[in-house]
């Protein structure tokens, strides 16, 4: 097939099997904009941002696991895309961003437009490309695809100047891929997962920490199963949450900096940590010497760059989580005894009605936890929540019961505010039928604001819950707690009128101030067939607990005040 | 002497020999934080991999991450931490003419080189032996006013 490297571009996507990309023209990608136009096998959808569209893409993929892919220009297109890329690499999520250059005789001439693509993205993606010769790009393209989805995933970067994408040639997109530079390891050491077990049944205080590679792994049915046939406690990361799935007796919560006190003391006093897919981020670990103090550790990871990074591991095994994860279940069955943790399970039970997850209510003002829990009653496990990042975030994790993987979408590793809204675009996409509701708060929404644009003209209605607090409330928080009540630059109080912008961008506004308003805000907009903005003005000062200052140790929790009866 | 924090060691990388590969490998150093004492390059004949030698520094902990890293690249073929090696480290020096030639010469001789050129106002030594000895090489020329000095990195072979 002799065709331009623009239409190469778009076979390639449709052999992918991609049916949507995200993207916004510009001048060096106007070659390939021109075969959109002329092509059926996928849709587009003008974002009004290049960021919107990378997370956009972003979220398409966390909630189906398929590759997503986004398009831009070069230059100022590619430098919008960058929070994008660095997103998706923190939280390991394939992806492939395609984005012009100018031509290959401009390149190193400061040329209009022009900026070091590859270079800049060099640290923010898994592996990029700048395309010299269009012979190259059909491997590179399938090169691209592959390395995204396979081993630890990530976002793969393909440049492509311009006259590359003009010029003709003989296309056949390869069936095979080949780097030989290029192994993912899936399958785990038997002997060392031989060891793990040994060491599991040994345990009296075993503890499955859960991270979000069990997630990317579609590994949360063997999880359970793990869980159950050992009776064996459970703690999620932020990004594993919906793994256990919240109902589950055996899960804790959440670990870390605003983990719940059982998690936490879970983990200080656990005598063998079985980490599944989590790297030991430092909001998870708290001060590094006194995490996880008296365990061992049994660390499963598809990243072996992961493994002893941060903790020092007695049963490092690199692999994919889901095929260790088979072998741990063959190798127990019949051995594990649940009776055997009784007494571990007790002690955690009793840490837990010590203190549970909780907040002190109100009649006069809604409490953001509140609204949370209401939005779990109402919408619950049908729905996919995403989020953008600081307090309603945390709250979101504390307090919506999710009950399976890829229902929570947020920006974990690198807590990028903006993300939950064009994320919730991408996620309702691929899943048209549910309800998405992306949780932000009145910093996060502006951040990419001008998405209610595309989301009115694509119809794809999505909610965003606004946890009104005018505030930045995570940074009023540590000004609070730790810069003596100086409210430095965090004071939102000048504000748009949220419902006139929804408006005004063709979707549908709620001001909401009361319990009854905000049931019937979000009835009402579900019933709706618009994108949606529920301003809900929540206490202001409201501090997100349990909160374990910044590095200190788990177990040292700054905990919430009792209601008092 | 054997300061765990501090160790030095020396790392062979075969790399696809492709444009952008040294910035990857420089840039993954510099993004975090590991120190590069030596850098050298130059492609394996018959092939299309090129052979980087890093002579860097760090914790045990640091250099085992390094090498994980280099692994986790893309066109990173294979990464060799140097334990039983040959190390060699290649030295120029300009001394002016007026300095005495016959002990330059005698003391690049004790350090497996020689004068390699000469001219109307100056003459360069050349040496190639372990770094810790060209090192002492340097500190021997002092006294001769070297006009310049050129170091090669290490290059190092596993035996």
């Amino acid at each position: 097939m002799n065709i331009n490297g623009a239409q190469m571009v778009c076979e390639a996507l449709i052999a992918e099997g991609v049916k949507t990309v995200f993207g916004y023209p510009g001048g060096a990608i106007m070659n390939v904009y021109d075969e959109i136009y002329k092509q059926d096998g996928f849709e587009h959808i003008l974002n009004r941002h290049e960021q919107a569209s990378v997370h956009a893409a972003d979220g398409y993929a966390r909630a189906t696991g398929e590759v997503g892919v986004a398009m831009v220009t070069s230059g100022p297109g590619f430098t919008n895309a960058v929070t994008g890329l660095a997103t998706a690499y923190m939280d390991s999520i394939p992806m492939v961003v395609i984005s012009g250059q100018v031509p290959l005789s401009l390149i190193g001439t400061d040329g209009f437009q022009e900026i070091d693509a590859v270079g800049i993205s060099r640290p923010c993606t898994k592996h990029n490309y700048l395309v010299r010769e269009l012979s190259d790009l059909p491997r590179i393209m399938k090169e691209a695809f592959h390395i995204a989805r396979t081993g630890r995933p990530g976002p793969v970067l393909v440049d492509i100047p311009k006259d590359i994408t003009a010029e003709f040639g003989n296309f056949v997109y390869p069936k095979e891929v080949s780097i030989p530079s290029y192994k993912p390891t899936y399958k785990g050491n038997s002997r060392q997962i031989d060891k793990a077990i040994e060491a599991i049944l040994k345990s009296k205080k075993p503890l499955l920490y859960i991270g979000g590679g069990v997630v990317l792994s579609d590994a949360s049915d063997l999880v359970r199963k793990l869980a159950d046939m050992g009776q064996l406690p459970a703690v999620e990361t932020l990004m594993a949450r919906g793994v256990m799935g919240a109902k589950n007796p055996l899960l804790q919560g959440m670990l870390g900096m605003h983990g719940n006190y059982s998690s936490n003391m879970a983990m200080s006093e656990t005598d063998l940590v079985i980490s599944l897919g989590a790297r030991f981020d430092d909001r998870v670990t708290g001060k590094l010497s006194e995490f996880a103090k008296y365990a061992d550790v049994i660390h499963i990871d598809i990243d072996p760059a992961n493994i002893g990074k941060l903790v020092d591991v007695d049963y490092p095994i690199v692999g994919d989580v889901k095929r260790v994860l088979e072998k741990f279940i063959t190798g127990l069955e019949g051995k594990i005894n649940p009776e055997r943790y009784a007494d571990w399970r007790e002690v955690l039970a009793r840490y837990d009605n010590l203190h549970p997850q909780s907040y002190v209510d109100s009649d006069e003002v809604i409490k953001p936890q509140w609204a949370i829990e209401r939005l779990g009653e109402l919408v619950g496990e049908q729905a996919i929540i995403t989020s953008d990042v600081g307090q309603h975030q945390m709250w979101a994790a504390q307090h919506y019961p999710f009950d399976r993987p890829r229902q929570w979408i947020n920006s974990g590793g690198l807590g990028t505010m903006g993300f939950g809204f064009p994320a919730a675009l991408g996620a309702k996409k691929a899943f048209p039928d549910k309800t998405v509701i992306n949780i932000t708060g009145d910093g996060s929404i502006l951040m990419n604001v001008q998405e209610l644009v595309t989301a009115s003209e694509y119809k794809i209605p999505v909610i965003n819950v606004i946890l009104n607090n005018h505030f930045l409330g995570m940074v009023r928080q540590w000004q609070t707690f730790f810069y003596e009540e100086r409210y430095s630059e965090t004071d939102l109080t000048f504000q748009p009128n949220y419902k006139a912008l929804a408006e005004a961008c063709h979707g549908i506004g709620y001001d909401v101030t009361t319990k009854a308003e905000f049931d019937a805000a979000i009835k009402d907009a579900i019933a709706k067939d618009k994108v949606a903005f529920v301003n809900v003005q929540v206490a202001r000062f409201e501090n997100v607990l349990p909160m374990v200052p910044s590095a200190g140790a788990l177990y040292n929790m700054m905990l919430p005040k009792k209601e008092e009866k | 002497m054997s300061d765990t924090n501090n160790v030095r060691r020396v790392i062979s990388v075969l790399v696809e020999n492709e444009s952008s590969v040294l910035s990857r490998i420089s840039g993954l150093f510099a993004g975090r934080g590991y120190n590069i004492e030596t850098l050298t390059v130059a492609p394996v004949p018959d092939s299309n991999l090129s052979h980087i030698t890093i002579a860097t520094k760090g914790s045990l902990r640091v250099l085992e991450q390094i090498t994980k890293q280099l692994h986790k690249l893309v066109p990173v073929y294979k990464v060799i931490e140097h334990n039983e090696m040959v190390e060699k480290e290649m030295v120029l020096i300009k001394f002016p003419i007026e300095q005495n030639l016959a002990d330059i010469q005698v003391l690049c001789g004790a350090y497996n080189g020689g004068i390699v050129n000469v001219g109307e106002s100056m003459i360069i030594g050349m040496v190639a032996d372990e770094p810790c000895r060209v090192k002492h090489f340097i500190e021997a020329t002092k006294r001769y006013n070297p006009i310049e000095i050129v170091r090669g990195g290490v290059v190092a072979i596993e035996r």
